[in-house]
């Protein structure tokens, strides 16, 4: 007998890329948020346009857990291509929903899990006339007899298609009648609804479902940021596309059509940060996205910002890597990259969201940062966190946020002065002022990647040099005191184990430590939201005798960065590592965790 | 002493622009590069320029890659903001910077190295988007900087100076830019004062790209017998297809010329360009004749000088972004900030 798992179960799709079952599975998601249930959907797709298989996973857990939790309870096998692997997945007690149009090889079978077939091809075909149609309906259909299996109101699913389809009333019709093909065949088929089901448990008011790229465009919107150059590059594109959409929505004036943004495709990487200097140097909030190689392409400028102190803000949408990689699927790979971008010496502000409310605050915040301390500032997010969907409470704005712009002199300030010199730090922050072009002839100065002097002219004296880049180090003590804090959830007991993570591994991080308390494990877990660390994390690592690193690359790179810069004894620092390319699962952080406590009890 | 400050002189009889200002508030630190350096000659040209055309310092950006050439920014307009880029990167900061402030006007300056080479992608798409620029490459045919290697600008069969013969084509940015679009592109000599104050002046006026290749002799690495870049070489097959003439905005056309002789460009500013044909029949206007002629002057050697293509109604980037006339950088706050209803109201449609 299947176990009973309502509101607590994985729903996964197998399809094939390109043929339209993206809506489907967005009408599924937007069904079981209606009902109130906590939910993530996982898009896990290939490098590909049309033909290669691709899934989408959602999870529903009523205690809100947000990770992949490494089971399948139904599996909805549309893809002929996967099946035997599909097939294999789900989880012993779980269900497999295959379209049984055509008949499937006999050895394909297991004992442990319940094989239910639908003639799915057969029904739309006998429906619908049009051969693309049938194939669109086919996924509509199942999302029908999902809806039957699982318990979905199908009043939320009428109510979804009439605000999809609006005004073409055919669509929402047509798309009804395919979810009741399905619906019906499986009533009339099978016991409905399935121990694993949906119960509605709220409305979901206060939340909404967004994705990490959508939720950055529009914080660089709300910053007021006006200049964007880009070159697409997965999983970053769809930040620039977020934020000409919402650009295109909210900055177009109405009545000349003019725009109050300018948006440049640029030839490559390394001309889209060019922009981005050149429009922050003049004034402007300026950002481009990228994802690593973009990165390494731009390094150059990075460290020429750096140095001459040009405040600038990239978005590094990590993705799998070295070279092309795994491009459309998930790491934080690029922490070291970005850390320490470009040659000499050189050290960046990084900021780590952990999900798309942060991806809003947090691109907000970048240029704040950008510009208050006059240098390159990445914002590290990840194809998991910028291309899914993400169940966030509502964005929230203050209508009373001004933006800092640090130390600009306007015209009048200039005019005060007997001489401006571009490098001088009159207060001991580690920040000079600056001037803009245009503003004022005595306001003039001239940036350069060469040596210079605090007074901005060209250098090539040790000494002179030696005092720039050590003021740079000021900046950088001053720059632990703008980024944000870590993130302490302390365990219920006291504890000497303590975990260290950051960004998309939190949701994993989250769920293991309630699953490890079960087995009398307890954790003060610790999320980094910043580089360079501020002294709550040496604290912390200084207060656990064992602190496990968390996080999804080969080479633990935070738990390298916890090394260099917190003094910490490197044996204590435990590294917990995925790198696999699929969203970290909670399971790998509980194993890596208990698997070490064990060796050290053994 | 960590740079040179200029001695200033006030030379008696000196006189003043339109805005008061003198010759010499156009100058800028006192250059260090080889005596005699056609670059030199070029920035002195751009002081000449700017002071007659009384554009106020402050609202001028000079830009520029790496290289000798793209030191000069530091010897003109001291008064203006100045971004020395990385190699071949200066169209980028370019782009970015008018971006951000389309009121500015901009001056990039870069070699056949820094144009030519690392930078050839960002030169072709600084002309492709026709930003309003005036962008000056300073051909030597050498990389002066790192000590006289060829660079893509050398001629085929030029000589270096320890004897080696370069055996690949040479790159044009002239005919490349109008190849490839490009709305303005006009070649001068380092060596003829006039001829280069004029296309600088028309350059700057021009809306949009304006791309000026300068032989500018590298007096250290590329001014022997043998080299088709040196001072030698350039006066011998110097060759002006045809003559420009810069009227400013309020002034007359005073001479007059022959029909067919002459052909007058407008500005958008009111100000003309007096093109005078040297050679019978050349017409700047017309791309596939210009390029014709260009093929033809360079089978025989010749180095064809003037304002050698032009199209003033291409629309530079912003006209076809169809961004606001105001700044970027001076747009306020709350033009662009959307406010705490609007995200809520975009939110209703993401349950
Ligand atoms: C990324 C990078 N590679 C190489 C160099 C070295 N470098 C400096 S200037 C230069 C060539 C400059 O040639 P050109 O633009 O013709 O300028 P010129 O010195 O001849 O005026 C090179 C290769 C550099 N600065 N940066
Ligand atoms: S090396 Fe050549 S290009 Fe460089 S400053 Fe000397 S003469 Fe000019
Ligand atoms: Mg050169």
């Amino acid at each position: 007998m299947p176990e009973s798992r309502v509101n607590d179960f994985v729903l996964k799709i197998a399809t094939v890329n390109g043929t339209g079952s993206a809506s489907a599975n967005s009408l599924l998601m937007k069904a079981l948020f209606r009902m109130g249930l906590p939910i993530t959907g996982k898009n896990l797709f290939p490098s590909n346009i049309q033909g290669l298989p691709t899934w989408y996973e959602i999870r529903a857990n009523h205690r809100g857990y947000m990770s992949r939790s490494g089971r399948v309870d139904v599996m909805v096998a549309m893809n002929a291509q996967t099946y035997q692997r599909d097939l294999a997945e789900v989880s012993p007690g779980g269900f497999l929903i295959y379209d049984s149009t055509w008949p499937r090889e006999r050895e394909l079978t297991r004992d442990d899990i319940t094989v239910l077939g639908v003639p799915l091809a057969k029904l739309c075909n006998k429906h619908f006339r049009k051969a693309r149609v049938r194939i669109l309906m086919k996924n509509v259909a199942y999302v029908g007899v999902l809806s039957a299996l699982l318990g979905i109101d199908t009043r939320i699913l009428r109510a979804l298609l009439e605000e999809t389809f609006a005004s073409k009333t055919e669509l929402v019709e047509s798309n009804l009648q395919a979810i009741n093909l399905g619906y019906k065949y499986a009533t009339d088929n099978f016991t409905c609804p399935l121990p694993v089901r949906a119960e509605a448990m709220g409305d979901n008011k206060d939340y909404v479902l967004m994705d990490g790229n959508a939720a950055a465009g529009l914080g660089c919107v709300y910053a007021g940021a006006t200049v964007g150059a880009w070159y697409p590059i997965t999983p970053s594109t769809s930040l620039m596309d977020s934020f000409n959409f919402y650009c295109n929505m909210f900055r177009t004036d109405k009545s000349s059509g003019d725009k109050n943004y300018c948006i440049v495709q640029a030839e490559d990487e390394l001309a889209a940060a060019g922009i981005v200097l050149g429009a922050n140097w003049v004034g402007a909030r300026a950002f481009t996205p990228t994802s690593g190689p973009g990165i390494s392409l731009m390094s150059e400028f990075i460290g020429f910002a750096y140095y001459a102190e040009i405040p600038s803000v990239f978005f590094d949408v990590q993705r799998v890597g070295p070279s092309t990689g795994m491009p459309t699927r998930t790491q934080q790979c690029d922490i070291m990259l970005c850390a320490f971008a470009s040659h000499g010496d050189t050290m960046h502000p990084l900021l780590l969201p952990a999900n798309p409310g942060e991806c809003f605050e947090m691109a907000v915040a970048a240029f704040d940062l950008a510009e208050h301390l006059q240098t390159p500032v990445f914002v590290l997010s990840d194809l998991d966190i910028g291309m899914n969907d993400w169940m966030i409470p509502e964005l929230k704005w203050d209508d009373g946020y001004r933006p800092d712009r640090g130390k600009v002199l306007q015209a009048e300030d200039v005019e005060k002065l007997e001489k401006f010199y571009r490098y001088l730090d009159t207060d001991g922050d580690g920040i000079a002022a600056r001037t803009l072009p245009g503003d004022h002839p005595k306001g003039a100065y001239f940036t350069r990647g060469s040596g210079h002097n605090r007074l901005g002219a060209y250098t090539e004296n040790e000494d002179e040099y030696k005092e720039i880049i050590d003021r740079l180090m000021v900046k950088w003590e001053t720059a632990k005191k703008l980024i944000p804090e870590p993130r302490l959830k302390p365990a219920k007991k006291k504890t000497s184990i303590g975990i260290i993570a950051y960004g998309s591994s939190d949701g994993a991080v989250l769920e293991a430590l309630d699953h490890l308390r079960t087995e009398d494990i307890h954790a003060d877990y610790l999320r980094v939201l910043g580089f360079p660390f501020n002294g709550k994390v040496s604290e912390f690592v200084e207060d656990h005798e064992t602190v496990f690193v968390v996080e999804q690359n080969r080479d633990g790179q935070l738990r390298t960065l916890l090394i260099l810069e917190t003094n910490t004894d490197a044996a204590k620092l435990i590294p917990v590592l995925h790198y696999n390319g699929m969203p970290i699962p909670s399971q790998c952080v509980i194993e890596g965790v208990s698997k070490h406590l064990d060796t050290e009890a053994a | 002493m960590t740079y040179i400050t200029k001695p200033r002189i006030d030379l008696p009889g000196q006189s003043t622009n339109k805005i008061g200002l003198l010759r010499r508030d156009y100058e800028g630190v006192l250059s260090t590069l080889c005596a005699g350096c056609g670059h030199d000659s070029i920035t002195a040209a751009i002081v000449q320029a700017f002071w007659e055309l009384s554009i106020p310092p402050e609202k001028v950006v000079k830009l520029s890659g790496i290289g000798c050439s793209s030191k000069t920014p530091a010897y003109f307009i001291s008064g203006a903001h100045g971004f020395n880029s990385v190699h071949g990167r200066m169209p980028s900061v370019a782009t970015g910077a008018l971006a951000g402030n389309r009121d500015l006007v901009c001056i990039g300056v870069s070699g056949d190295g820094d144009s030519l080479s690392i930078g050839f992608g960002q030169f072709g798409h600084a002309v492709r988007r026709n930003i309003n620029m005036l962008y000056i490459i300073e051909n030597n045919g050498v990389y002066g900087l790192t000590k006289g290697q060829f660079s893509a600008s050398a001629d085929k069969g030029s000589k270096a100076k320890r004897g080696e013969i370069n055996q690949w084509k040479n790159i044009d940015s002239v005919s490349t830019a109008i190849s490839m679009g490009g709305s303005f592109a006009a070649r001068s000599f380092s060596g003829d004062r006039e001829q280069l104050v004029t296309l600088i002046k028309a350059g700057v006026m021009h809306p949009g790209c304006a791309i000026l290749d300068v032989v500018s002799p590298c007096v250290t690495f590329n001014d022997h017998l043998g080299s088709t870049k040196s001072y030698l070489y350039t006066r011998d097959h110097y060759h002006p297809a045809l003559e420009t003439d810069f009227v400013a905005p309020a002034n007359e056309i005073t001479t007059s010329y022959a029909e067919g002789e002459s052909t007058v460009v407008e500005l958008h500013d009111g100000s003309k360009l007096l093109l005078k044909k040297a050679d019978s029949g050349y017409d700047a206007t017309n791309r596939s004749k210009v390029l014709r002629y260009l093929e033809q002057q360079r089978a025989r050697g010749e180095v064809v000088t003037g304002l050698l293509f032009i199209n003033a109604e291409l629309p530079e980037m912003h006209l076809i972004y169809g961004t606001s006339k105001t700044a970027m950088k001076d747009l306020r706050f709350d033009k662009l900030n959307p406010g705490s209803l609007a995200l809520a109201e975009l939110q209703s449609r993401m349950r």
